[in-house]
């Protein structure tokens, strides 16, 4: 597998993973998925017995129904990257097991369902679903490779552990990567409307029309609503004692990880971009605060990216998070020169050169470019050869977006 | 990204900016050149902290990166640290820790 440098020229291509919907993965893993929480640990057993192949945990803990969980788990289920699904149930949840089986296997993907009550108890599911990764490993090994251009990729951003220099450095950085990509035809995903709170005239002058230049200012309105309501905007201590004062201040520093490219649609949790361009994933749940926070973690908001389709997350830090993600690889992108120092086992690429003026935007922005490539082509990311594979998955409420949000 | 004129310390990230980000480390007594103005710090400010370009007077708006983030609750003096203590959001209250890690706005 081998990809071209030059972003300028014509577009690399790279090998893939061709799955029956004609969709294509950069990944080929088993994914064991748990249907309420009761069912989490014999999930976990069973993959930890698969420990340095590509078997991974996700999984809904709620033992009631809730439409976002259900559509998340339904398209992480099919999610290109995932080649065959073991479901793991209790017997009692109310979680739709059949209905996911189903897709799933209309999808084309191998899928089994253990349920621990009629399998026999902890051990007898352990077993049961231990011998049928094992043999599904085997199968997906047949999974045909295909090319796959850039222009098919999906790439989602996130920052997280933030701190002043993930606003200066990293972030500008990607926003670079992320013109480059889709200069080149791919799908690029930025999110966290709450991090958007006060830019919005800003961002909606970037629609491609003014209808979704609208529904981008009423998304981070309601951002700033919900947030209100939770008395917090999405502000940690770490981030003051980096030097950030506000939200404001935060929201340019997480704003600019979208580039300069114009804003192609508007999608929520689990809607896939049929076509290249840059889109805002709103996280914000619709309607009155229901269930708390829109997302309690950087990992609640990485499985909603890998959820809309990314392949590829690229996630920058400041303070030094180390997470990763079960299905998608994800590339860590340092902003602060100190914390790539201390902690470049878990790097992928040291933005922080920039704060030393050891390197430009441009070129720290087409080193991450590169990155895409070389992780899409099979190389493993820092997170991915550690061996992370967090995933949370929590209750939300969405409505479905208008039809302004993705215009023809 | 420059560095503004001979300082090596702080970068200016837009023109219209009236703050400047510390990459370097600063002491007390430490000095630096701003718009061809010299700066003697008197506090430790760590990098990606903030520092008053010039003096910004009590609630007018502070930019950075071009775009407002908040305005001045006092009379800042140039080079002078900014964060909680003299910066405050327009949007909502910033929640932080204090020194015995009790949550304060």
């Amino acid at each position: 597998m081998s990809s071209s440098s030059n972003p300028s020229g014509n577009s690399p291509v790279l090998q893939g993973f061709l799955r029956s919907d004609g969709r294509k993965g950069i990944r080929n893993c088993i994914v064991v998925a748990y249907l309420v929480e009761c069912a989490h640990h014999v999930a976990r057993e069973i993959v930890d017995s698969f420990r340095g192949q590509p078997v991974h945990v996700i999984g809904f803990g709620g033992c009631y129904p809730n439409a976002y969980a259900d559509r998340m788990m339904n398209r992480l289920c099919t999610h290109p990257n995932v080649g065959g699904v073991l479901l793991l149930s209790l017997g009692c949840e109310s979680f739709n097991r059949h209905r996911l089986a189903q897709n799933i296997a209309e999808s084309g993907r191998p899928v089994s369902a253990v349920v621990i009550q009629q399998a026999g108890g902890t051990r007898k599911s352990i077993e049961a679903g231990t011998a049928w990764v094992r043999q599904a490993l085997r199968q997906i090994a047949d999974v045909p490779r295909t090319p796959l251009a850039v222009n098919e990729l999906v790439v989602g951003t996130i920052c997280g552990g933030s701190d002043a220099t993930s606003g200066i450095s990293a972030n500008p950085a990607v926003g670079r990567a992320f013109d480059l990509l889709v200069q080149q035809g791919a799908a690029t995903i930025f999110e966290e409307t709450g991090e958007m709170i006060g830019l919005e005239d800003v961002m909606s002058a970037r629609a491609i029309t003014p209808e979704l230049g609208h529904e981008l200012k009423q998304s981070v309105e309601k951002a700033a609503y919900y947030y209100k309501q939770m008395g917090h905007a999405s502000f940690a201590p770490g981030n003051a004692e980096g030097g950030l004062t506000t939200i404001e201040e935060k929201s340019i520093g997480a704003y600019c990880k979208s580039g300069d490219s114009a804003i192609s649609g508007l999608i929520k949790p689990g809607d896939v971009p049929r076509k290249g361009g840059l889109y805002l994933l709103d996280v914000v749940p619709d309607g009155e605060p229901r269930f708390g926070f829109p997302n309690i973690n950087d990992n609640a908001e990485i499985a909603e990216l890998i959820a809309c389709g990314s392949h590829v997350i690229l996630f920058t830090t400041g303070r030094g998070s180390v997470v990763g993600s079960a299905i998608s690889p994800v590339i860590k992108v340092c902003a602060n020169p100190e914390t790539y120092d201390r902690m470049s086992d878990d790097m992928d690429v040291n933005a922080g050169k920039i704060l030393r003026l050891e390197a430009t935007v441009d070129e720290v922005g087409r080193e991450i470019y590169q990155k895409v490539l070389d992780v899409a082509s099979g190389m493993q990311s820092c997170s991915e050869s550690l061996g992370h594979q967090e995933f949370v998955l929590t209750y939300k409420s969405f409505e479905p977006i208008g039809p302004a949000c993705l215009p023809a | 990204m420059q560095s503004e004129g001979k300082s090596r310390k702080l970068l200016r990230i837009h023109p219209d900016d009236n703050v400047l980000i510390v990459v370097s480390p600063v002491s007390p007594g430490d000095r630096d050149l701003v718009d061809g103005r010299e700066l003697v710090f008197t506090q430790n400010i760590a990098i990606g902290h903030k520092v008053a370009a010039r003096e910004i007077k009590a609630a007018e708006k502070v930019y950075k990166c071009g775009v407002p983030i908040g305005s001045a609750k006092e009379l800042i003096p140039a080079g002078a640290h900014m964060h909680l203590h003299n910066l405050k959001s327009d949007y909502i209250a910033t929640y932080t820790l204090d020194k015995d890690n009790v949550f304060v706005k």
